[in-house]
């Protein structure tokens, strides 16, 4: 059982605070902050105990979201319900900062008492919630260009204006007595984690995809949804289906409330979402890629004469033409005490930096079409190098995000409400590919 | 937190509240009551307004009633006179036909904790109870929890109990779960809620309704029932078989938690669960929450204690995320170091490898280390890659692979040679004391083998003025005196400098004492001192000691899915109060302790039958001289007492050693709570084997020796030294009979054999 819950700002300041029991002082959330201020880097901080009272938190948009327990309690419960209040807290915010909190704390403090009496936890479900929470959620609406954009001349409707826009998503579920009311929204997207290894012989080491469906729903009612997968979703090694191209995942588990029954034999999953956003289906397919990695490295280190550092790059992205790679950030090591770097980049919207700090040089490219392939020449400045000094170059790790792929091949076939809702209804199915660690090795 | 101007705002918000056109403008007095909120999340004493926001709790806006509620349960136990007059409104609400308005005023009603409150909420919680709405049910039913807690000393009202006992039977799962937490908690002093037979069928027929809190919450209750026989047993696990499968990992995790303790005396049916648990379990460990992350990998290192080949296949699961947090990374390079086996070791080492150049040089340093254990049994792979890293030339990871070699070469002296030839010339990248204790301590302890040893020991002495460590400068004198041994030639002169410097100039008393001590000892003879030094080494026989045996999986069973396995270490585990529930199951454990008997691998179990009757009547006895195994002791531990303590008691026991496998004599063993740690092999002479246990306080440590070499009088029979601390010469006494008690009883089996 929960003692208390507090929300702190990364500067220590209150945001919310509530006590269930009465068991523990307000002081605990001072104690707390110096204790997890104070940790060094190698101490695991997600428990720590204070005399007989132990805090566990997680860190969301920034904020220290905190539960204190006098118990033995079960940690992968603790940290769900933290995880599960600030998922919660951005259905009903919008968005998760502490801007967003600071302004709702009303609204917060209203879903904390129903989600917990006496420390005990109630319930987490939209559903249940929505027909308690009175509050209205105050939202701040950033200026933003993008949102021109979509306004065609003269009002002509314009390509972009049937692309939802990407903060689209990023609003409160709860707003329909506000004047954005009435937009009858569905988003479901698929969105999978890659982790890559890749040998210094350009060798695929290692390949995990972490992939799950997700639906936002800003419906008021919905009745049911059939979500259909490709035919040829295979589970396991044993259950390969058809012929041609497989999409297979080695382990998949479901939402609680996804009905299966024609899942065996279509693909289909039935759902009734509630409004908020859910995670209806999770998936990981671990060493085996079904199609080639995004991204090769060809590198080339070499000592130029005196105390100079070559390193020369090709990066080639093995996406299909017509994709883009968005984002695409390299971070390559260097020797310790480099100096300084000069750069020969291939376009103009590329940066490159040499980080002292982490003595790295980071170079970034905005956008990464396709097939093409980027090269960069780096020269770095190192007084103390030795031939010993180039196996401190590497391995590279890049960070990246796809748009529209996925990496196992899962696709959406069809996305149907069932009793068809009446006004307009918007169904939108996004795909994305993030990249949790890609490493290349030199 | 006191703010500046605090009781201006104060007057502001007192003035503004009591201002009747505010009052009349619905949302203007809202906004007010929400500034008071805000001040008081804060940390401002708002608790002078009390009055103002009764007043303002007489409202039909349920936005403004919560609020006001919120505020009058911060500082009901503050102003509890004021707090009566809202008493009123609060039960007037709590007969408004919106059940919502009723819930909510009962809620915060039992959450005023004051001790007067007592009489005017137990007539609304009792009508509460059998309210025909769910959510005030659910409310009412936590309420009784929150009463009693206000007057913990009377007496326990039977029919509250009883009617709560009826909700388990509630159709709203909410209300059931409610009530067992309410029971819990009410009957905490006489052990809480009674988990019988028809309750726990109940509970788990219920099971498919709850949510996924309410079914982690109700499997850590079930872990109290315990089955009649082996077909409800089968017929439980089979209902939890789905929930080992649940996506959610709280649920996977408290089903695997009771799985493994209602299975204590089926390790196959525990092997079985792990096994299948380990796809969810891995699962948690690539979560999009490094939190959750964290708290998997925790539990895999758990699971890895009894099964270290169960995640052998998975190791690249547990390379590191070059953006993970350190915590994360640490965690995983342990898990690492666990997995190696023959068929990953070189990609295992190549991962780590690329861990040594990382930017933070704890991860470096870690990293460093952990190819260091793979050494113990991957030596010359290892060797390689620590030696490559040593032309680097950089402080922080010369430091640790020389800390790394130090431990290497004690565990495996066949290194010795390849770590001699890296040590040369390694001396002027160290800069840290640990990095420079140990290659002195490795000049001192192979100083024969490294040609440039005396020079590196002067140029350590010609620096001696501004170092500041005196514990660098302790092993230096060691080291010199210990190098003087065996090339005297070379070192007279640079050691009479450094005795010199130490005994005349040096302020530091330890150091001081160390050097007079040497000084005094090489005065009474090179030999003396070469015996008193150059003593035996670590003994080859005592690597067992450094092996980890598999542990049985009740050994940890108990703390899985709490937060011990977080924080690190048992200690922690010890710390956090002793009202839980693994507490008791310990204690349950420790009861039945003949059940852990049946641990042992099946094929045993029939032999050791047999001689389990009469050593039954053993442990009786060991009971009532109280021995006891206590907080599992690790190896690290047990070898550092052993080295320091003296031997308290030493005795030929003159029976010979029982001709029983090891395995049985440490299952007879841990049943009469003396917990094994170590063995030499079976054929090996002389053969020893140590154990410890617990007594009247006291931790004793024992060795068992078989055919010693110097007293050949003996061969055969047992010889047993005690160390022991505190001293306590009764709990040896009776330490002593047990174990002799055991020993014959064995030996005497096997001879009818």
């Amino acid at each position: 059982m929960i003692s208390q819950v507090f929300i702190l700002s990364s500067k220590g300041d209150h945001l919310i605070y509530k006590d269930f029991r009465g068991e523990a002082d307000k002081d605990a959330v001072s104690v707390f902050f110096e204790m997890v201020t104070a940790l060094s880097g190698d101490q695991p901080p997600v428990v720590m105990s204070h005399k007989d009272l132990n805090f566990i938190h997680v860190r969301q948009g920034g904020l220290y979201w905190v539960a204190s327990t006098k118990t033995n309690a079960s940690p992968f419960t603790v940290i769900e319900f933290l995880n599960r209040l600030a998922a919660l807290t951005k259905d009903y915010c919008g968005s998760l900062c502490e801007k967003s909190v600071r302004m709702n704390f009303a609204l917060i403090y209203e879903l904390l008492d129903e989600m917990v009496d006496y420390g005990y936890i109630q319930t987490t479900s939209t559903d249940i919630l929505k027909n308690f929470i009175q509050t209205e959620a105050v939202t701040s609406k950033p200026f933003s260009l993008f949102d021109l954009s979509n306004v065609g001349l003269f009002g002509a409707e314009t390509q972009q204006s049937k692309v939802a826009p990407s903060t689209a998503a990023t609003r409160p579920i709860m707003s329909h007595r506000s004047e954005q009311g009435g937009k009858n929204e569905i988003f479901v997207d698929v969105v999978e984690r890659l982790s890559v290894v890749i040998g210094s012989n350009g060798v695929l080491m290692k390949a995990d995809v972490e992939g799950e469906i997700r639906v936002k729903c800003y419906l008021p009612t919905c009745s049911e949804m059939r979500i259909g997968l490709n035919e040829e979703f295979s589970i396991g090694r044993s259950q390969l289906r058809g012929y041609g191209t497989a999409v297979r995942v080695d382990e998949c588990s479901f939402h609680q409330a996804v009905k299966l029954d024609e899942f065996d034999t279509y693909r289909i999953l039935k759902v009734c979402p509630s409004q908020g956003e859910q995670t209806l289906m999770q998936y990981q397919l671990s060493d085996e890629l079904p199609c080639a990695p995004p991204f090769r490295l060809f590198p080339t280190v070499e000592k130029d004469y005196g105390s100079r550092l070559l390193i020369f790059l090709k990066l080639r992205c093995d996406l299909p033409p017509k994709s883009t790679a968005l984002n695409v950030s390299v971070t390559v090591p260097v020797p310790k005490g480099s100096l300084s770097l000069s750069q020969e980049l291939s376009s103009p919207d590329q940066t490159a930096e040499l980080q002292l700090k982490n003595k790295a040089i980071l170079w970034s490219i905005p956008r990464f079409p396709g097939g093409a392939q980027l090269s960069a020449l780096f020269k770095v400045e190192v007084p103390s190098l030795s031939s010993a000094s180039l196996l401190e170059v590497g391995p590279v790790s890049m960070s990246f995000e796809l748009p529209k792929q996925t990496c196992t091949g899962l696709q959406i076939r069809f996305l149907r409400l069932s009793p068809t809702q009446p006004g307009m209804s918007q169904r939108w199915v996004r795909y994305v590919t993030h990249s949790d660690s890609y490493t290349i090795r030199i | 937190m006191p703010y500046f101007g605090s009781e201006e705002t104060v007057k502001d918000l007192k003035r503004a509240l009591s201002n009747p056109n505010v009052q009349t403008d619905r949302l203007r007095y809202r906004n007010y009551i929400i500034r008071v909120i805000r001040s008081m999340t804060q940390g401002l004493d708002v608790s002078s307004l009390f009055m103002d926001m009764v007043k303002a709790s007489a409202t039909v806006d349920i936005v403004q009633k919560k609020l006001v509620y919120l505020y009058m349960v911060t500082y009901a136990s503050r102003k509890p006179d004021l707090a009566l007059l809202a008493i009123n409104t609060l039960r007037k609400d709590c007969a408004d036909p919106n059940p919502m308005v009723r819930g909510l005023a009962l809620r915060n009603m039992c959450n005023f904790r004051m001790p007067g409150i007592t009489e005017y909420i137990q007539q609304p919680i009792l009508s509460g109870l059998r309210d025909k709405a769910s959510y005030v049910r659910r409310v009412a039913v936590l309420g009784c929890a929150k009463m009693h807690s206000l007057q913990p000393n009377t007496e326990i009202d039977p029919s509250m109990v009883n009617e709560l006992y009826s909700l388990l039977r509630d159709p709203d799962p909410v209300v059931m779960v409610n009530s067992l937490r309410a029971l819990e908690e009410i009957l905490r002093d006489e052990g809480g809620v009674v988990i019988n037979k028809p309750i726990a069928h109940h509970l788990l027929n219920r099971l498919k309704d709850l949510d996924s809190w309410a079914q982690s919450e109700v499997l850590t209750f079930l872990l109290r029932y315990r089955p009649r026989s082996n077909d409800e047993l089968f017929d439980i696990l089979s209902l939890l078989d789905d929930f080992l499968h649940s996506a959610h990992a709280p649920v996977m995790a408290a089903t695997l938690r009771l799985f493994l303790h209602l299975a204590t005396a089926h390790p196959a049916v525990q092997a079985d669960a792990l096994l299948r648990v380990h796809g969810p379990l891995l699962a948690t460990c690539g979560s999009a929450s490094r939190e959750l992350r964290f708290a998997g990998l925790c539990h895999v290192q758990q699971v890895l204690r009894s099964q270290p080949a169960l995640y052998g296949n998975h190791y690249k699961r547990f390379f590191c995320g070059y953006s993970e947090p350190g915590y994360i990374k640490f965690r995983k390079m342990e898990i690492l170091v666990e997995l190696v086996n023959d068929e990953n070791v070189a990609l295992v080492l190549e991962e780590l490898k690329s861990y040594c150049t990382d930017v933070s040089t704890e991860l470096a340093q870690a990293a460093i280390a952990a190819i260091g254990r793979i050494g113990r049994t991957y030596n010359e792979k290892c060797l390689d890659i620590l030696t490559g890293l040593l032309a680097l030339k950089q402080e922080h990871i010369a430091s640790a692979v020389i800390q790394t070699f130090r431990d290497l070469v004690w565990f495996c002296p066949k290194s010795s040679v390849a770590v001699c030839k890296a040590v040369e010339g390694c001396d002027e990248s160290l800069q840290d004391d640990e990095g420079k204790q140990a290659l002195l301590w490795l000049l001192g302890e192979y100083g024969e083998q490294i040609s440039g040893a005396p020079y590196v020991l002067e140029g350590f002495i010609d620096s001696l003025k501004v170092e500041l460590c005196s514990v660098v400068k302790m092993e230096l004198l060691t080291a010199a005196v210990k190098l003087f041994l065996c090339r005297p030639a070379e070192m007279q002169d640079i050691l009479g400098r450094l005795l010199h410097y130490c005994i005349e100039e040096e302020s530091d008393m330890c150091v001081r004492d160390r050097a007079l001590m040497y000084y005094r000892l090489l005065q009474s003879g090179v030999d003396e001192t070469r015996k008193v030094l150059l003593g035996p080494k670590s003994d080859p026989s005592m690597t067992v000691l450094t092996g980890r045996p598999e542990e049985p999986v009740n050994i940890w069973a108990s703390s899985f899915n709490t937060l011990g396995p977080l924080c690190g270490t048992v200690a922690c585990l010890e710390n956090t109060s002793a009202e839980n529930s693994v507490q008791q199951l310990h204690s349950a454990e420790e009861k039945d302790g003949a059940e852990e008997f049946k641990l042992s691998p099946p094929e045993q179990t029939l032999r050791t039958e047999a001689i389990e009757e009469e050593l039954s009547c053993i442990a009786d006895a060991a009971e009532e001289l109280n021995l006891t195994m206590g907080p599992p002791l690790s190896h690290e531990a047990f070898e550092r007492l052993w080295l320091e303590l003296q031997v308290a008691h030493q005795q030929a026991l003159g029976i010979p050693r029982p001709a029983e496998t090891l395995e049985t004599l440490q299952a007879a063993f841990q049943l009469v709570k003396i917990q094994t740690l170590a063995f030499t092999r079976t054929d090996a002479v002389p053969w020893k084997a140590y154990m410890y246990s617990r007594a009247g306080g006291t931790l004793i440590l024992a060795e068992l020796l078989q055919g010693a070499p110097e007293e050949s009088e003996s061969i055969g029979n047992l010889l047993v030294s005690v160390k022991q601390q505190p001293e306590n010469q009764q709990a040896i006494r009776s330490f002593f009979s047990v174990l002799t008690n055991v020993l014959q009883t064995l030996s005497s089996h096997g001879s009818q054999n």
